[in-house]
């Protein structure tokens, strides 16, 4: 069953075409992550699923209700969660849910019910009556997600919900998403960091405002990148990097740290080739092998060639 | 109806955590009433006064003093030159210098007119034209009882020539305090400066950290949210107007001589209003700074200049008093003095409570439907 389901959703701004006719489905309690770059869109086509902005064109059903034609209605089966933390800071923990609570509809008992799973969720049993603004980040992002979820929607959307956060907050953070999905939760994420995204059922990627790969991360890795990763690591990693990217067997070069990805033709096995024309140009290779792509190998992958077209 | 009452329930959690905002809507109000009940004042009690006195005769002498026993007049210095005279006005000491001609006393005795030199300090023109019409009524006075002195003296059965004598009566503020005209008007200032730049800042504050992002995403629609975030400003300024209006009464013994149900009420109509101007604001600012910044300089400043609050309207230019037209402001000061000092009530305002109903409701109209746009 799905949750979502867009259908050539556009959004023009006068000239500006933001979202470019894109079409997906997100399954009921999967958790499907929104990938692209800044100003690819993201931002547009989360806003027009939650109901705030009225698509130039196309529609999405958002938990049973059309965005085009009843955007109120898919208010309330939803949450939403920024990347910035949007709670009141001069607010009680308490008071906060409170508010949000209400403005959901809850009744009192459901209220407190919802409120005790938020403290417990946010490690803040019993610490109600502390101000907001005074907790710790980490804290401060499972609070955010719990008051978005208070009235248990179908669907919550997290708009990049990791920015800046520890990464053992980091971590917690994904097994609460873990846990609301596996309680039936449609989770809806943007994230920057990549290797969140392979935590996804299933994924997309958009550039642009155009929709340039889905599927499930195993998927992208193998449907998008028909060419074969090495990893190398070298003493000077520029000058490899110089060195390789004119070798007519090699499709991109990338830099990972103290490591070159390079990417190459599929038939391509030559490592003693590599080895020999690094030596020959003074750089010693300290150790070579070949590497399952990453999602990052991927993405640069789609995007570099995008830009190229 | 719920939704509503979540909004304002936070909207006053808000206010209690933040102390500054009590101190703005509470202890402001006083603070701003004192300090113009006492210090905007144009009454002019006392005149610093120099005296060059060339003439040195028994009539110049008496003629002084009629301007040490007015009370109004304050001699600093008697001077003995012209330089003197020079030094006084230049540094400020005194406001004016008169100088009594050496003929003075001779030209009386030989019934001609006898000159008399006034030099002001013009820097402060209301105070010199205030003090010029206090010397012309002593000089006049004094006139008066030289010929009158001179019909006694002759014995010549010469009836005084028939005159008109306007016998004064001020009513409302018999004293002619300049404080009696300004702090009543202090109600209206202060109620825009809590409902208007408060209710700007509470948006976007919301919009700045935000909130109000989260806050859209929820099922409260526009109107709800409007309202929730209006309602609490609304309640603040009443707040400030009992506070000044006890602090009025208490502090300078002013009191409402009309009817208080209608000075409420009419604050209610002007409170729509500067609501709508503050939501307004809220609409054209990203920060709360722009939203200071533009509430102070483009919305209350040119309000209260146009107002009447300081200046009569009656006395600009046409095209000014044209534009005073479209200031709200204007309506509720003219009611307030009008309720305060003269017990005026709806009969006699109704035309100002009209005009703030109606520009009330069009703000906040227009305003409304700005930030609905903006919202999405």
């Amino acid at each position: 069953m799905n949750s979502i389901e867009v259908k050539n959703l556009t959004k023009k701004f006068g000239d500006f075409v933001s979202v470019d006719n894109i079409s997906f489905n997100v399954k009921q309690a999967e958790i499907f992550g929104f990938l692209g770059a800044n100003g690819a869109g993201k931002s547009t086509t989360i806003r027009m699923l939650c109901g705030i902005l009225e698509p130039t064109f196309g529609d999405a059903v958002v938990g049973g209700c059309s965005v085009a034609k009843n955007p109120d209605s898919v208010k309330q089966n939803i949450g939403y969660m920024s990347q910035r933390f949007s709670l009141y800071n001069d607010l009680a923990v308490g008071e906060n849910l409170d508010f949000f609570g209400g403005v959901y509809g809850l009744s009192n008992q459901k209220l407190n019910e919802r409120k005790k799973w938020v403290l417990k969720i946010a490690n803040l049993e019993g610490k109600e009556n502390l101000l907001t603004g005074s907790l710790p980040g980490g804290i401060k992002q499972r609070l955010a997600l719990g008051a978005a979820v208070i009235h248990q929607p179908d669907i919550v959307f997290l708009d990049e919900p990791t920015s800046g956060v520890d990464p053992i907050s980091r971590r917690n953070f994904w097994e609460l998403i873990n846990e609301l999905s596996s309680e039936g939760t449609t989770v809806f994420v943007t994230t920057h960091y990549l290797e969140e995204a392979e935590f996804c059922n299933n994924i997309i990627l958009i550039d642009a405002g155009r929709l340039i790969a889905e599927g499930n991360p195993k998927q992208l890795k193998t449907d998008y990148l028909k060419n074969s990763i090495y990893e190398i690591e070298s003493d000077r990693v520029i000058e490899a990097l110089e060195l390789l990217e004119k070798q007519n067997f090699v499709v991109e070069t990338s830099i990972f740290g103290n490591n070159i990805h390079i990417s190459v033709e599929e038939k391509f096995n030559d490592l003693s080739r590599i080895n020999k024309l690094c030596e020959e140009g003074g750089i010693t290779i300290k150790r070579i092998n070949k590497i399952v792509p990453t999602l990052e190998d991927v993405f640069i992958h789609l995007l570099g060639n995008e830009k190229i077209l | 109806m719920k939704t509503i009452i979540h909004i304002i329930r936070k909207e006053f959690l808000q206010f209690k955590r933040d102390p500054k905002m009590f101190g703005i809507i509470l202890i402001a109000p006083i603070i701003q009433l004192i300090f113009l009940g006492y210090a905007a004042t144009l009454d002019l009690n006392t005149v610093h006064t120099i005296f060059y006195d060339q003439d040195k005769t028994t009539t110049s002498r008496n003629f002084i003093e009629e301007f040490k026993s007015s009370g109004f007049f304050q001699i600093d210095h008697y001077a003995d030159n012209y330089e003197d005279v020079q030094t006084y006005i230049e540094k400020g000491k005194s406001l004016v210098a008169i100088v009594i001609p050496k003929d003075f006393e001779k030209k009386i005795n030989r019934r001609e007119t006898a000159q008399l030199q006034a030099i002001f300090n013009g820097s402060d023109g209301n105070s010199a034209s205030i003090a010029a019409g206090y010397i012309a009524a002593i000089t006049t006075t004094f006139s008066k009882q030289i010929v009158k002195d001179f019909i006694d003296v002759s014995g010549r059965k010469i009836s005084t020539v028939g005159k008109i004598s306007a016998e004064a009566r001020v009513w409302y503020n018999p004293e002619l305090k300049t404080r009696n005209f300004m702090v009543p008007a202090i109600v209206g200032l202060l109620v825009s400066i809590v409902t208007l730049i408060l209710t700007s800042l509470a948006v976007v504050k919301e919009k700045e950290i935000g909130t109000l992002e989260q806050l859209i995403v929820t099922p409260i629609k526009p109107l709800q949210l409007i309202i929730g975030k209006l309602v609490p400003f609304l309640i603040l300024g009443f707040v400030s107007v009992t506070i000044v209006i006890v602090a009025m009464n208490i502090i300078f013994g002013i009191h409402v001589r009309g009817s208080v149900v209608f000075l409420f009420f009419s604050s209610f109509l002007y409170i729509l209003s500067t609501l709508g101007l503050g939501l307004f604001v809220s609409t054209v600012s990203k920060t709360q700074q722009q939203a200071m910044m533009i509430a102070i300089f483009a919305v209350m400043m040119p309000m209260i200049y146009l107002s009447g609050f300081a200046f009569p309207v009656e006395n600009m230019p046409t095209i000014i008093q044209y534009i005073s037209y479209a200031i709200p402001l204007k309506y509720f000061i003219t009611i307030i003095r009008g309720v305060i000092l003269k017990g005026n009530g709806f009969v006699q305002h109704w035309f100002d409570a009209t005009m703030l109903l109606a520009m009330g409701i069009l703000i906040l109209f227009f305003s409304a439907l700005r930030f609905r746009k903006r919202l999405e």
